[in-house]
C-alpha cells in the first residue's frame, strides 16, 4: 500500500536524520551539536514512552513528567551518593551509590515501573477527562514532594558531577552518549513496534477504542491498560535518567505539569499513534525553539502559533501530513 | 488558638473556595456542553485582570476597570472560540489541549508584549478596604466579604440561567445529547459561541476580583488553570452545583491546611521540620484530595452524565 | 526595545556563529528576557547594555562581542544555552543568570571548563562556600546578605517578638535562616508558605493571633505584592522589614502606597551618593524612560568589573592574569568603593531602606546601615 510505504520511508529517513546531522556535526568539530542530538533523542524516547499509553492506549497521561523526573531522580540520587561516597540507604536494605550506567537505568525503570504501577492502578479506575485530571494531580504531588523536601536540594535540585560508564564505553565523551541515547530510541521504538504487533497490542488497541468489547471477547481491559501504562512509564523514566545525565543536575523543574504537556506536545506534533511520531515532533520543536529562541525573545509568541497552525491544519502532526492516515492491517 | 481564630480560618476558607468556583464555573461550562479542554482559560483570567488594572488605572476607578476586564475578557473568549475552537469541536482531547496549550504561549507573550515585563498595579477600591470587626478582635476585610457576595450571585444567576432560561435549556441539552439539539433547530455555533464567551466573562470576572488582591502579573493564570481543573473535576464535569461544592471543598482543605497542619506536625516534632513537612503536606493537599474523590467517585461529585 | 550596540552584536554574532573573532573578547549572558520574573533579567540585561554603550560598544576599551539568550526559568534551558555559548561560540565569559536553580544547573561544569562566570544576580551558598571556584565571580552578594542585614538592623531598632515567613523552598529557608543568624530576638512565628502561593488570608490571621512586633518577609515578585496588599488591608499595625527583592523599582509600581514606610535592604539605593551611582542613574533613565533597579545596578556593575579587568590585561587569554584583574576589582561601583572576599563574593555595606513618595512615584530612600563590610556566612567554607 502507497501510504505505508510512504510512512516508512518517512521513518526511515527520520531516523536517518537524526543519526548523521550529529555525526557530521562531529566530524567537523562542533560538539555542541552533537549534544543537541542526544537531547533530541533523549526528548524523543520520553515521548515514544508516552506514545505507548497515549497513542496506542488511548490513555491520555498529563503526568508523565512524574515518571520523567523520577527516572531522573533515580538516576540522580545514586550517582550523587557514588560522587559522595555515601551511601542512600542503610535501613532496611543497605543501597549504595553507583556509577555504572546499568546500575543507574535500572533504578530508573524500576522505580518510575513501580509508583506507575500504584498511580495507574488507582488512575485508571477513571477515564476521559478524569483519567487526564488524576494523573495530573499524582505528578503535581509529587512535583510538591520534590520541591518541598531538602534532602536532595528541594527546588535548587542537584548537580552531578559524574557521567557514568559500563562494558568499556565512557558517557562523558559526547558522541559515545550520544549514540547511546540513539540506540536507545531505537531499541523503544523496536519494543512499541513489537508490542503494538502483538496479542497483547490487539488488546491495547481493543481496549482503546472499545473496552465493553473487548471484556465481551473475554480479555479484562484493566490490566492490559495498566501493564501498557507502567511500560510506558518505564521508558519515559529512562529517558529521565539519560537526561540527568545529559544535564548534569536533576531538578524537581523536570516534574512539572509544563513539562508534561511539552511530552504530550512531542507526541501529538509527530503524529498521535505514529511508531516515529515523537521523533519527528521532538526534531520539529526542538529546532523551533532554539532557532527562533536565537532570534527574538518574544520566541513562545511565535512558537505558540506555529504550534496552534500545526494542529488546526496538519491533522494527524507531521507523520500524518506527509503519509497520511495510518494504516492498521 | 482561639475560636475566633477558627472562625476567621474557616470565613478565609469560604472565601478562597467562592474565588475557586467563580474561576471553574466557566470551565466547567464549557467543559460541559462543549467537550472542550480549555487550557487557555487562565489567560483569560489574566486578560480579565490586565484590562480591568489598565482602565482602572486610566480611569481611576475600579469599578469601570472590572467592567472593562470583563469585555476583554469576554472579547477575547468569542475570538478564540470563532478563531481556534470552533474547528475542534469534532477533534479528539489531545487536539484540544495541543491547541490551547499553544494559545498559552501565544496569551502571555502577547500581554507581556502589549503591557510591558512589570507587574501592574490594581488595588481595591478604597471604600472597600476597611475591616469589619470580627467577635473576638480582629477584622476581616471587606472586600472579601464582596467577593463572597459576588460568588454567591454568580452561583445564583448561573443557577437561574442554566435552569429558568431557554439558553440555560438548550445548554442543558447540549450537555446531554450535542447532535441532537442541532438536529433540533438550535443555531449551535452561536450557542457555542455564546457558551464559550459567557465562560471566559467568569473567568475575566474572577481575574479582576483575585487580581486587586493579589497581583497582576503575566502567567498569573497558569496555576488558576489547575486549581479550576482540580475543582472542577472534583465536583464532576458540566455541573454547576459540583463546581460550587468542589470549590468550597478545595477552599477548605487549602486553607485549614495552610493554618493548621504544621500544628499538627508540631506535637511529635521539632518546629522547623514541622513547619517544614507542614508546608509540603499542606502543597500536596488538594491534589490529596482530588485522588481521594476520584478514587471513590471515579466520575467526580456530581457528574452530569451519571 | 531600543535598538543599541548589543543588538547590532546579536545580530552579527547570528550571521557568523563560527568565526573566531581575533581580538573580540566573547561574552555570553544567559538571562531571563520572557515570562513571569522576566522584568529581572531585563533589567541585568538594561544594565549591561548601558555599560557597554558607555564605553563606545567595548568594554574596557576592548573589542567585545555580546550574546544575549532566552532561558525562560528554565534550568535545562539555560544548560543548553551555556552548552551553545561554551561549545560553539567559544565565549569568553558568561553572565547574567537571574536564578540560583539555574546558576547550580549551568556554572559549575561552565567554570571547570575554564569560562569565566560572573554573576549579577544569584548568590547560592552553595557557590560562596563548597562549590566555589577560582573562575567563579558575584558581583552582587550572597543571597543570604540582604537578609542578615535585616536581621541585624531588626534587632538594632529594639524589636524583640519578630514574624518571619518565607516561601517553601532553598532561597525561602536560607532567607530566614540568614535573617535569624543575625536577629537577636524572639520568634512570634516562623511560616513556610507554599511557592507561587497569592492568597495570605490564613497566615495573616495567624499573624494577628501572634501580635508580633515586628513582621520579616522575603516573598519575591508576586507573592510578594499579593501579600503586601492584603497586608495593608488587614488591620495589621506591625511595620514590616523585607529585603529589597520585594521592594524594588518594578514591584513598588504594582504594590502601590501599602508599601510606605517599608524597610528594606539592599546593597544599592538610587540615592547613594557617588559619582558613578550618579551617572548611572541618570543615564539609565536617559536611556531606558524608567528608574534602574538593584537588578539593573548589578548588570552595570558586572559590565563594569569586566571591563576594569580588560583594561588591565587587554584580553582573556591569559586566564591567570585576567583572573588577578577579575580579583582586583579596581573599578568605581554604583555602590562606592568595592571589594572581593577570598571567595570572590563581595565585602560591602547593606543599607537599610525605606519606602517614600517622591512626587508621584514610589521609590526607596537610604534611612540607615544595616551590616557593614559584610562578607558572608560561607566563605570559610570556600577552599580554592
Amino acid at each position: 500500500m502507497p501510504e505505508m510505504r510512504r510512512e516508512t520511508l518517512f521513518n526511515a529517513a527520520l531516523a536517518l536524520l537524526l543519526l548523521a546531522l550529529p555525526l557530521g556535526a562531529w566530524l567537523l568539530g562542533e560538539s555542541y551539536y552533537v549534544s543537541l542530538g542526544a537531547r533530541v533523542a533523549i526528548l524523543a524516547l520520553a515521548g515514544v514512552g508516552l506514545n505507548l499509553a497515549l497513542g496506542f492506549g488511548g490513555m491520555v497521561s498529563f503526568g508523565h513528567a512524574a515518571f520523567f523526573g523520577l527516572g531522573g531522580y533515580a538516576a540522580g540520587v545514586l550517582s550523587h551518593h557514588a560522587f559522595e561516597g555515601s551511601a542512600v540507604l542503610n535501613w532496611p536494605v543497605m543501597l549504595e551509590g553507583s556509577d555504572s550506567t546499568l546500575v543507574l537505568w535500572a533504578a530508573a525503570l524500576f522505580l518510575s515501573g513501580v509508583v506507575a504501577a500504584a498511580i495507574g492502578a488507582i488512575s485508571l479506575r477513571t477515564s476521559g477527562v478524569y483519567f487526564i485530571m488524576i494523573t495530573l494531580a499524582f505528578a503535581q504531588m509529587i512535583f510538591y514532594m520534590a520541591v518541598s523536601l531538602p534532602t536532595y536540594g528541594g527546588e535548587d535540585g542537584l548537580p552531578l558531577y559524574l557521567r557514568s560508564g559500563f562494558a568499556g564505553l565512557d558517557l562523558s565523551d559526547e558522541l559515545v552518549f550520544f549514540l547511546v541515547c540513539y540506540g536507545l530510541l531505537l531499541l523503544a521504538i523496536l519494543l512499541s513496534f513489537r508490542l503494538v504487533g502483538s496479542r497483547f497490542g490487539a488488546a491495547l488497541e481493543c481496549a482503546r477504542q472499545n473496552e465493553t468489547r473487548l471484556g465481551a471477547v473475554g480479555i479484562a481491559p484493566y490490566p492490559v491498560k495498566l501493564t501498557a501504562f507502567v511500560l510506558s512509564a518505564m521508558i519515559t523514566g529512562l529517558a529521565g535518567a539519560l537526561f540527568v545525565e545529559l544535564n548534569g543536575f536533576v531538578s524537581p523543574a523536570m516534574l512539572s505539569w509544563q513539562v508534561s504537556g511539552e511530552i504530550m506536545i512531542f507526541v501529538i506534533l509527530g503524529g498521535v499513534g505514529r511508531l516515529y511520531g515523537p521523533i519527528a515532533g521532538a526534531i520539529l520543536f526542538i529546532v523551533l525553539e532554539t532557532v527562533i529562541g536565537g532570534y527574538t525573545e518574544r520566541w513562545q509568541l511565535f512558537l505558540g502559533v506555529i504550534l496552534l497552525m500545526v494542529v488546526l491544519f496538519a491533522r494527524g502532526g507531521v507523520i500524518g501530513l506527509v503519509a497520511g492516515k495510518a494504516r492498521h492491517d | 488558638m482561639s475560636a475566633a481564630f477558627i472562625f476567621e480560618q474557616l470565613l478565609n476558607s469560604l472565601q478562597l473556595g467562592v474565588m475557586l468556583f467563580v474561576m471553574a464555573a466557566g470551565l466547567t461550562l464549557v467543559f460541559g456542553v462543549m467537550g472542550l479542554i480549555n487550557l487557555a482559560h487562565g489567560s483569560l483570567y489574566m486578560v480579565g485582570a490586565f484590562f480591568c488594572a489598565w482602565v482602572a488605572g486610566v480611569s481611576g476607578s475600579f469599578w469601570i476597570g472590572l467592567l472593562a476586564g470583563l469585555a476583554a475578557a469576554a472579547a477575547a473568549g468569542a475570538l478564540v472560540e470563532m478563531l481556534v475552537m470552533r474547528r475542534l469541536y469534532d477533534r479528539d482531547h489531545l487536539d484540544q489541549v495541543l491547541a490551547t496549550f499553544s494559545l498559552i504561549l501565544i496569551f502571555n507573550e502577547g500581554t507581556r508584549w502589549i503591557f510591558g515585563a512589570q507587574p501592574l498595579y490594581l488595588d481595591i477600591p478604597a471604600a472597600l478596604a476597611t475591616s469589619v470587626p470580627l467577635p473576638g478582635g480582629g477584622g476581616y476585610p471587606i472586600y472579601r466579604l464582596v467577593i463572597i457576595a459576588f460568588g454567591v450571585v454568580t452561583a445564583f444567576a448561573l443557577y437561574l440561567l442554566i435552569s429558568r432560561t431557554k439558553l440555560g435549556m438548550q445548554i442543558r441539552a447540549g450537555e446531554s445529547d450535542r447532535e441532537m439539539i442541532g438536529a433540533l433547530g438550535v443555531d449551535i455555533s452561536t450557542l457555542y459561541t455564546l457558551v464559550f464567551a459567557l465562560g471566559a466573562l467568569l473567568a475575566g470576572l474572577a481575574g479582576a476580583l483575585v487580581g486587586a488582591l493579589q497581583s497582576v502579573e503575566v502567567g498569573m493564570g497558569e496555576p488558576v488553570l489547575i486549581l479550576a481543573f482540580v475543582v472542577v473535576v472534583i465536583g464532576g464535569i458540566g455541573s454547576i452545583k459540583g463546581a460550587l461544592i468542589g470549590a468550597i471543598l478545595v477552599g477548605l482543605v487549602d486553607t485549614l491546611g495552610r493554618a493548621f497542619l504544621h500544628q499538627l506536625f508540631a506535637l511529635a516534632l521539632p518546629p522547623a521540620e514541622a513547619n517544614g513537612y507542614g508546608a509540603a503536606l499542606s502543597s500536596m493537599s488538594i491534589y490529596l484530595l482530588m485522588a481521594v474523590v476520584l478514587a471513590w467517585r471515579p466520575k467526580g461529585l456530581f457528574p452530569v452524565n451519571a | 526595545m531600543k535598538k543599541n550596540l548589543i543588538g547590532l552584536a546579536v545580530a552579527a554574532s547570528m550571521a557568523m556563529p563560527a568565526f573566531a573573532q581575533a581580538e573580540n573578547v566573547k561574552i555570553g549572558m544567559i538571562t531571563t528576557l520572557s515570562g513571569g520574573g522576566s522584568g529581572l533579567g531585563i533589567d541585568i540585561r538594561d544594565g549591561f547594555a548601558l555599560a557597554v554603550k558607555q564605553g563606545g560598544g567595548k568594554l574596557g576599551g576592548q573589542d567585545i562581542e555580546v550574546m544575549i539568550e532566552d532561558d525562560a526559568r528554565k534550568p535545562d534551558k539555560a544548560k543548553q544555552i551555556a552548552d551553545k555559548f561554551i561549545q560553539r561560540d567559544k565565549v569568553d565569559i558568561l553572565t547574567g543568570i537571574v536564578w540560583s536553580n539555574l546558576a547550580l544547573a549551568v556554572v559549575p561544569s561552565a567554570v571547570k571548563s575554564g569560562v569565566f562566570y560572573i554573576s549579577p544576580n544569584a548568590g547560592p551558598s552553595q557557590l560562596a562556600g563548597k562549590l566555589c571556584d577560582e573562575n567563579y565571580f558575584n558581583v552582587a552578594w550572597q543571597n543570604d546578605n540582604l537578609h542578615e542585614a535585616m536581621g541585624e538592623y531588626v534587632s538594632s531598632q529594639g524589636l524583640k517578638n519578630a514574624y518571619i515567613l518565607a516561601p517553601n523552598y532553598p532561597a525561602g529557608k536560607d532567607a530566614l535562616a540568614g535573617f535569624k543568624r543575625f536577629y537577636k530576638g524572639e520568634l512570634a512565628g516562623e511560616t513556610f508558605t507554599k511557592l507561587g502561593q497569592k492568597d495570605y488570608a490564613a497566615e495573616l490571621a495567624a499573624i494577628r493571633e501572634a501580635k508580633p512586633d515586628s513582621i520579616f518577609f522575603f516573598l519575591p515578585g508576586g507573592m510578594g505584592i499579593a501579600f503586601m496588599k492584603q497586608l495593608a488591608q488587614s488591620g495589621i499595625e506591625a511595620p514590616v522589614f523585607g529585603p529589597a527583592f520585594s521592594f524594588d523599582q518594578g514591584i513598588l509600581g504594582a504594590v502601590g502606597d501599602a508599601a510606605l514606610g517599608v524597610k528594606n535592604t539592599s546593597q544599592w539605593s538610587k540615592d547613594l551618593d557617588n559619582a558613578a551611582n550618579k551617572v548611572f542613574v541618570a543615564d539609565f533613565q536617559k536611556e531606558y524612560g524608567r528608574l534602574p533597579s538593584l537588578y539593573a545596578s548589578q548588570g552595570y556593575d558586572a559590565a563594569r568589573l569586566i571591563a576594569s579587568a580588560l583594561a588591565t590585561t587587554g584580553g582573556v587569554k591569559d586566564a591567570a592574569a585576567f583572573r588577578k584583574a577579575l580579583k582586583a576589582a579596581d573599578f568605581e561601583s554604583v555602590r562606592g568603593a568595592f571589594k572581593f572576599g577570598p571567595n570572590h563574593h563581595p565585602i560591602q555595606d547593606i543599607y537599610v531602606r525605606e519606602v517614600v513618595k517622591e512626587g508621584d512615584v514610589l521609590t526607596n530612600r537610604i534611612v540607615g546601615v544595616g551590616l557593614k563590610n559584610h562578607s558572608d556566612a560561607y566563605a570559610s567554607e570556600c577552599v580554592m
